[in-house]
């Protein structure tokens, strides 16, 4: 891939002229219109550029919202309502960014769900995954930053916990936590301070996420995309040029992703919001219950799950750091996924047991994702202990120990196998790798 | 100008100054850039509070601001100060005093919660020690917890009559703010 060079031939005078001097075209038509795709990718491999969508979409609108926001504890609030009622088209470009960020995080979790399905994280795809976990925890910086915003209650107590999770390294050395949260504060409570600073860094980390897509691409076009058999390219007759094969698969799944996305905007645009939003800021009351927003209640629930004691073990002083390094754990640990998982087959479609683990990983993010959005009592905390075990258990011991013990059905010789049966020719010699065997 | 080769050492010596010098400059030009992001001056300004304790009336409790933060003072019965008094620090998830106005180390017993001669007060930065929710059980019809003082409802943290926590995440008692009697009746917090 990282070899292939552009078609690309200037014919206006005014073309030559410009490839001589920077040859962007030539760089743009060599990388996203003539390069190679595998020829198998399926309807899971459109996310990379409905991805790409939500980023533009998410800066377009926010950029716009700003010209109308008023980052103050005492208006932000009002200014948030009066670009809902009075801004021209402003209900409807507020709700894109909002129903916008929970879109962007429902397209990354599939994606990322796609990656570990298929293995796309194994080499020579390690940089290009790590670079990907950098982008969602970017991602979640981001959208915390911009929840913030609206002031309302659970802006203000979402704000106060999440914060407050740094006091956890008063229990290392006494004073640092609290040192830092004050200094993210600039007080010595949340206040409008905080408001303002939280404001000038959600404009500018999109920017930021902006830069690392951009090496995101960059490593996925030095290594090629991966495919639903995970095996390597062997012969070009097993691609076909990104423009248009793979561009009207992206807009098919764009499309389809657009019509959720705007009937949210347009008849839900609340539903995945919270209620109490809708109340300003005071500092004097709590809601009865915080939640996150829906795209965190799994690292929340990792979170919650530390209190006095951790199935039967008790964890006395120590729970809150604990519950602090676990739910920044299960985001860190994805990082380390390249070198946990030891199969040297990548997709999922040829490991019997690791599909049912993977599964089992997905059903263990939903429970999460639920028990986070319950309160912290009764059997609910203890269900959230049993699923804390069991995702870490995903990434160890279960990803090293399935590479050792479980046997991969046979692999088909080639991409061309996969999709045209035994009789697929376009076979080039030395093609009969099969990998499954040590 | 002679055209010998230059002596070596000397010219290690220079490169490493000159970058050392080019560190320093560096790193003291980021602390202001830093250190802009604490509390500033008009924060550290709100210091004290006075606060006049006449019309809490006993098994009472009030809520004050003091530097943005919210203050507890409950009038205290005679059965929770009792209940409080029984009870073992060592056998607390969090056996130290916790008061601005005592050593770090001095144990969680109720008499080290409070001033002398004031037992009935009982005066607390009412923030959660977990992750710094406001508490639930000033007012009457409000959860007190299994442990009659306050409950904190985002991560269920329970807290007794002299704000120790007793069960649930939090990991320290509730903080007792540096505070004094300024009369029988009034105190000055901060």
């Amino acid at each position: 891939m990282s070899g292939h060079t552009s078609s690309y031939e200037p014919t206006s005078r005014w073309g030559k002229w410009w490839d001589e001097r920077l040859p962007i075209a030539r760089m743009m038509h060599g990388q996203f219109v003539d390069f190679p795709t595998p020829r198998n990718l399926n309807y899971m491999w459109t996310f990379g550029g409905i991805l790409m969508f939500c980023l533009v979409a998410q800066i377009v609108t926010g950029i716009v919202l700003a010209m109308h926001y008023q980052p103050s504890d005492t208006a932000a609030f009002n200014s948030i309502e009066h670009i809902r009622r009075d801004v021209n088209y402003g209900w409807m470009i507020r709700s894109m960014h909002a129903v916008g960020a929970s879109m962007f995080f429902v397209a990354v979790y599939i994606h990322m769900f796609r990656g570990l399905y298929y293995g796309s994280y194994k080499a020579p795809r390690e940089v290009l995954w790590i670079l990907g976990v950098l982008i969602l925890l970017i991602m979640m910086a981001t959208a915390f930053l911009g929840y913030t915003l609206p002031w309302g209650q659970m802006s203000f107590w979402g704000v106060t916990v999440i914060t407050n999770l740094f006091s956890a390294l008063d229990t290392i050395w006494d004073g640092l936590g609290t040192g830092i949260v004050e200094w993210l504060w600039g007080g010595y409570s949340v206040s409008g301070v905080t408001l303002n600073r939280f404001f000038s860094l959600h404009y500018l980390l999109p920017f930021v996420l902006t830069g690392v897509v951009i090496l995101h691409i960059w490593a996925l076009h030095v290594a090629g995309q991966n495919n639903p058999t995970g095996l390597d390219i062997k012969a070009p007759s097993e691609t076909v040029p990104m423009h248009p094969y793979a561009t009207s698969k992206d807009i098919v799944g764009l499309f389809v992703f657009i019509m959720l996305f705007a009937w949210i905007v347009f008849f839900a645009p609340d539903y995945l919001g919270h209620a109490d939003n809708y109340i300003e800021a005071n500092p004097l009351v709590t809601p009865p219950h915080i939640v996150p927003e829906w795209y965190f209640l799994p690292f929340y629930a990792i979170l919650r799950a530390f209190t006095g004691s951790f199935l039967g073990i008790p964890l006395g002083s120590y729970a809150k750091l604990l519950g602090v390094l676990a739910m920044f754990a299960s985001v860190f640990i994805l990082a380390f996924t390249p070198w946990l998982d030891t199969s040297r087959v990548r997709s999922a479609k040829y490991r019997p047991w690791y599909k049912i683990a993977f599964w089992g990983f997905v059903f263990t993010c939903l429970a999460l994702g639920y028990l986070g959005s319950k309160p912290a009592e009764g059997s609910y905390v203890m269900w959230a202990q049993i699923f804390t075990v069991l995702y870490f258990a995903f990434f160890f011991p279960i990803l090293p120990l399935l590479g050792l013990y479980e046997t991969p059905k046979p692999l088909p010789r080639s991409i061309s196998e996969s999709v045209l049966g035994e009789g697929g020719h376009a076979m080039p010699a030395g093609a009969a790798a099969a990998p499954e065997k040590r | 100008m002679t055209d010998h080769v230059e002596d070596a050492n000397r010219r290690d010596f220079l490169v490493i100054a000159g970058n050392a010098f080019a560190a320093v400059g560096a790193a003291s030009l980021i602390w202001p850039f830093v250190q802009q992001m604490n509390p500033d001056a008009s924060a550290k300004a709100l210091a004290t509070t006075e606060i006049d304790l006449a019309p809490v009336k006993e098994g009472q409790a009030i809520t004050v601001m003091w530097r943005g933060k919210p203050v507890f003072i409950r009038n205290r019965t005679k059965d929770e100060i009792e209940a409080a008094a029984k009870v073992d620090p060592s056998e607390l998830p969090d056996p130290e005093a916790r008061n601005a106005a005592l050593p770090s180390n001095d144990p969680a017993v109720d008499a080290n919660r409070v001033k002398a001669g004031h037992e009935n007060w009982l005066v607390m930065v009412g923030i959660c020690t977990h992750l710094g929710c406001i508490p639930k059980g000033q007012t009457m019809s409000d959860v007190k917890g299994d442990f009659g003082g306050w409950f904190c409802p985002c991560h269920g943290s329970h807290y007794d009559t002299s704000g120790r926590i007793r069960k649930g995440p939090a990991p320290r008692n509730l903080d007792v703010p540096p505070y004094e009697f300024v009369s029988a009746t009034k105190i000055k917090i901060g």
